[in-house]
């Protein structure tokens, strides 16, 4: 028999997990014009204009001053502040010439050298950053 | 009389679609793994194994789908499906070919079976449906068999639960099943295994957790139908939940399965790599 499970237990449960922002209804809202933004660049001719003037480009959209910012500055930890999602933010990486493992090493605080070294070794092990409550 | 006959799992990463475009396949990097997927290619070029069709459960990565429509279960019921260009152009593989007829009958049966799916009659498919094809068929002119693209919402939340995805599995079997042409169909089960993509936790790779998981899913799949979605996350990190996508295949093949194979690899990339080949036991 299926378990139904409270949606306010669901969700408050993913804010006890370190470094980690769970793409949740809030964070889509959120982010709705970042990540169609993002999704735009799958055209070329869209990539071509960004590139020509990233500015004008983002003010075409309904973005916040602060999104705007965070992609300017290439900084993904913000754009994911600000409601942006990974596989959206995929298309601006992707239009870099960037790879998931970049995008992804440059979240952690470390120089790419180091993630993907991290990676060959096994990657980060979940000890410790399973639950900030819990601790373990 | 249509059957499933098997059910695989493979990794789904765009960079083995980058390792096979620049030729880099056979490096110290890449080269474990592209030897790992061996024995799947060979088994599958087998006349015996060539399938028919296969159903290939993926998600899509912001690709067909942007933030107007995120549909929990889609089924791709076109003639054709082209490669999506995800912001580097289109992956230079050729077009997916479909089964309309099996597809929109496993749409209808599984709307009668209560699972209400979303009918994609054009739809251009992204890595998660074309890597793992060519990481199982290599590089030809033609993919060798029709595949029908199963999408599911994994990116926005909530996903559906892991039993959920086991149901549908066991729907789509009932579906196959009452199809009247003789064909060969597996089922494949994409993406995972433990890996996070974003945030100061990004890189998170738990080894325990994906073999409990494959061990789980051979022969224990009850556990896994229950496991919450929190469990993924935190074990197996926010990418991690792809998995809930293998119980799809794993549900399709019935109660009990049999392992042919299995390979299991870290890094790709970001990743553990997973990939199996089971059959119905």
């Amino acid at each position: 028999m299926t378990l139904t499970q409270n949606i306010h237990e669901y969700l408050a449960a993913f804010d006890d997990i370190p470094g980690t922002r769970v793409f949740t209804a809030q964070r889509a809202r959120k982010g709705y014009w970042l990540n169609q933004f993002a999704m735009s660049l799958m055209k070329a001719e869209n990539r071509e204009r960004f590139k020509a003037d990233e500015r004008a480009y983002l003010d075409e959209w309904a973005m916040s001053e602060a999104a705007k910012l965070a992609v300017l500055a290439r900084d993904y930890n913000a754009m994911i502040d600000e409601g942006g999602n990974v596989y959206f933010l995929s298309k601006l990486f992707s239009t870099d010439g960037k790879s998931f493992q970049f995008a992804a090493g440059s979240m952690t605080g470390m120089t790419q050298e180091e993630y993907a070294q991290m990676m060959i070794n096994g990657g980060r092990s979940p000890e410790g950053v399973r639950s900030i409550k819990g601790n373990y | 009389m249509a059957k499933i006959t098997a059910g695989l799992t493979s990794s789904h990463i765009p960079a083995l679609g980058a390792a096979m475009q620049t030729g880099t396949s056979g490096n110290d990097y890449w080269g474990p793994v592209f030897e790992g997927y061996k024995w799947a290619k060979e088994w599958i070029a087998k006349p015996e194994n060539m399938p028919d069709v296969v159903i290939l459960v993926y998600n899509d990565h912001a690709s067909a789908f942007d933030m107007n429509i995120i549909p929990t279960f889609a089924i791709g019921c076109a003639e054709s499906f082209k490669s999506a260009d995800e912001g580097w152009g289109p992956r230079p593989v050729p077009d997916v070919i479909g089964h309309p007829d099996l597809a929109w009958h496993i749409a209808q049966s599984l709307i009668l079976d209560e699972f209400d799916m979303t009918i994609m009659n054009q739809m251009d498919v992204d890595h998660g449906c074309t890597v793992p094809l060519s990481m199982i068929f290599g590089e030809p002119e033609a993919w060798p068999c029709k595949v029908i693209p199963l999408p599911v919402n994994v990116v926005t939340y909530p996903p559906p639960s892991g039993n959920r995805c086991w149901m549908l599995g066991e729907a789509i079997k009932r579906a196959v099943e009452s199809f009247p042409e003789d064909l060969n169909v597996q089922v494949w089960g994409t993406g995972g295994m433990s890996h996070q993509l974003q945030g100061p936790r990004a890189g998170l790779i738990n080894k325990e957790f994906d073999m409990a998981f494959i061990e789980d899913l051979i022969a224990n799949p009850e556990r896994l139908r229950h496991m919450p979605h929190i469990e993924y996350l935190r074990e197996a990190g926010s990418e991690g939940i792809e998995l809930v996508m293998w119980l799809i295949m794993r549900g399709a093949l019935g109660e009990k399965a049999k392992e042919l194979h299995r390979f299991y690899h870290i890094p790709a990339s970001n990743t553990a790599l997973g990939q199996l080949v089971l059959e119905p036991a």
